[in-house]
């Protein structure tokens, strides 16, 4: 009996132990990245402590101003807000549509719009460019906009469908016979109920469009209008050397969304494990 | 036809119409677009554009042997994925499937990286791996081996292992978070039957967490093997495809075609080739879970 327990006693420290060790992999180098935006320019190399003894703050007012994250901050905040409000409109109209309103091509609409979800089509970015050259939205805050706007259409529609097909019709029904019209029943009946799955929806596109790369340094070249992802890259490239306001821009990059996770990680867990276990 | 029908009709294609003025302008027209720019010489510039045939096919299959080692390349980054993360993913799952305390901390914390930008997290691990300053090889030194420090991403004998790490390190927790989910799916009462019949641990992993495992293990795998293929943010902000082409991807190399060598219609051949090899994985993928699903 008491050689079980010791057993069990051991084989859980080493479970522990080796998932301690995984979690501190994870944490240290954020962590490092923190303390090292803390120390300066000439002590960053030598001094590896990870709780600097004076902590040079200031530095977060100089990456802020002199090294543009406050701008590049502000940009990436506009570009969200925006690309999360279309992604939510936008969809959840189309997705209302497909679950409850009646219209020719329907069943083949919505297999058009999921189809490019699972297709992968790697290279179409050079297509999307010579578009946006001739729209003349390279280079503007539209051009950035929009693409991923339809970026987010696929997962958008497809969640929300979804969702509504399994909502109960009897509410809608009601007040359309109260001679409510097709639009106001969706914005003030179905896109209220929907709101957990706008949740997830929003949480997603948020993390996707704070965390882009790709796009912006494909387009943008005028840094007034650069998000944070793209203002690390050409920060990096002029001031190799300042490792202290690197890291203070990391930080400020990453706080956000960090507060976002941990606040909503449940949602967020939800989300990619519901939509992966079901499909 | 009354007009009120109409009327109806019209008012339902409404609520489509912005959604589907994006997908057609940003999506469709630009995935037939890039079809037509693959068989022309189109510089991306010029409003002449020529019909070349399937030249830049050709030059491609013949010609362009780094091309096809970025494809190597991204496929070693794809195979260790699958393999090394793949398999810390699934123990970590099966470790915090098992009522443990603090499960939930842990879970929160391996999904962290994930969360994070590809270039946050390759600027970070740029400074790890850095030859003269780098955290690694202050580590090496500090427990005396130090021999074997050098700078971590611009050797070539490293570079691409060095890569695949940071994208490891990135991606494990998304699979962990899959995986575990499906492992709790799994009803506990059929564990329990087991239990009261007397299986043995090996009989109830065989007969019950495996087949009931593999439709998700094979998401996973699928989600792994597309995600890896086309790794780009973490190549850019560390090597840039370098030494040499030590750590070239094809999107680094479309890329590089596209906007280095004005070369706008050979690079969507590139894009095309290297989109069909990755609709025949995911389909051998497919097939080979439904032939499992059949054993």
């Amino acid at each position: 009996m008491n050689y079980e327990k010791m057993k069990r006693l051991t084989i859980s420290f080493f479970i522990h132990l080796f998932l301690i060790l995984v979690s501190l992999s994870c944490l240290f180098p954020l962590w490092w990245a923190f303390a090292s935006s803390l120390k300066t320019q000439e002590t960053v190399f030598n001094d590896l402590s990870l709780f600097p003894k004076n902590p040079h703050w200031e530095n977060y007012f100089y990456a802020w101003t002199k090294a543009d994250f406050g701008l590049y901050f502000l940009n990436s905040l506009f570009y969200t807000a925006v690309v999360v409000v279309g992604v939510i409109l936008f969809s959840s109209m189309a997705a209302y549509a497909f679950s409850r309103l009646r219209f020719r091509g329907k069943n083949f609409l919505f297999l058009v719009i999921i189809s490019t979800m699972m297709i992968p089509i790697p290279g179409s970015f050079i297509a999307l460019y010579a578009l946006l050259t001739k729209l003349r939205l390279v280079d503007t805050q539209l051009g950035y906009i929009l693409p991923q706007i339809n970026g987010g259409l696929a997962l958008g529609i497809f969640l929300l469908k979804t969702f509504f097909d399994d909502l109960p019709k009897e509410l809608e029904d009601s007040a359309r016979i109260d001679g409510c019209g097709r639009f106001r029943v969706y914005w003030h009946i179905a896109l209220p109920l929907a709101r957990p799955a706008i949740a997830v929806l929003a949480i997603f596109n948020i993390l996707a469009v704070w965390n882009e790369f790709f796009l912006s340094n494909l387009i943008l070249s005028d840094k007034k209008l650069m998000p944070l992802q793209r203002g690390l890259m050409v920060f990096q490239g002029a001031h190799i050397t300042q490792y202290p306001l690197l890291m203070a821009g990391i930080v400020i990059t990453v706080l956000p969304v960090l507060a976002v996770y941990l606040l909503l990680q449940k949602h967020i867990i939800k989300g990619i494990t519901a939509g992966a276990v079901k499909g | 036809m009354n007009l009120q029908r109409i009327r109806n009709f019209a008012g339902n294609y409404i609520f489509i119409l912005p959604a589907f003025l994006l997908f057609f302008t940003f999506s469709l027209y630009p995935y037939f677009n890039m079809f037509y720019l693959s068989v022309t010489n189109w510089d991306g510039i010029s409003s002449s554009v020529t019909l070349v045939g399937l030249e830049n096919f050709k030059d491609i299959f013949s010609d362009n042997a780094v091309f096809w080692l970025s494809m190597k390349n991204a496929g070693v980054i794809t195979f260790l994925a699958l393999t090394v993360q793949n398999f810390l993913a699934l123990t970590l799952a099966f470790l915090c499937d098992r009522d443990i305390k603090g499960g939930n901390i842990y879970r929160v914390i391996f999904y962290l990286p994930p969360v994070l930008s590809g270039i946050v997290v390759a600027l970070i691990w740029n400074w790890i791996y850095d030859g003269n300053y780098g955290l690694l090889n202050h580590f090496l030194t500090m427990i005396g081996l130090g021999d074997l420090s050098r700078a971590w991403t611009s050797d070539p004998k490293t570079a691409l292992f060095a890569v695949a790490v940071i994208h490891m390190w990135k991606g494990f927790g998304w699979g962990f978070v899959i995986l575990l989910a499906g492992l709790q799916s799994i009803p506990r009462e059929l564990y329990e039957a087991a239990r009261v019949d007397g299986a043995s641990g090996w009989v109830v992993f065989k007969n019950i967490t495996a087949p009931l495992m593999i439709p998700v293990f094979i998401l996973v795998s699928i989600l792994t093997i597309l995600g890896t293929m086309q790794i780009f943010d973490i190549i850019y902000a560390t090597t840039g495809g370098g030494p040499g082409y030590h750590t070239e991807v094809p999107i680094t190399r479309i890329y590089a075609m596209m906007i280095g060598s004005s070369k706008f219609g050979y690079a969507c051949a590139m894009g095309v080739i290297f989109g069909v090899v990755l609709l025949i994985i995911s389909m051998v993928q497919i097939r080979v879970s439904k032939m499992m699903r059949q054993v």
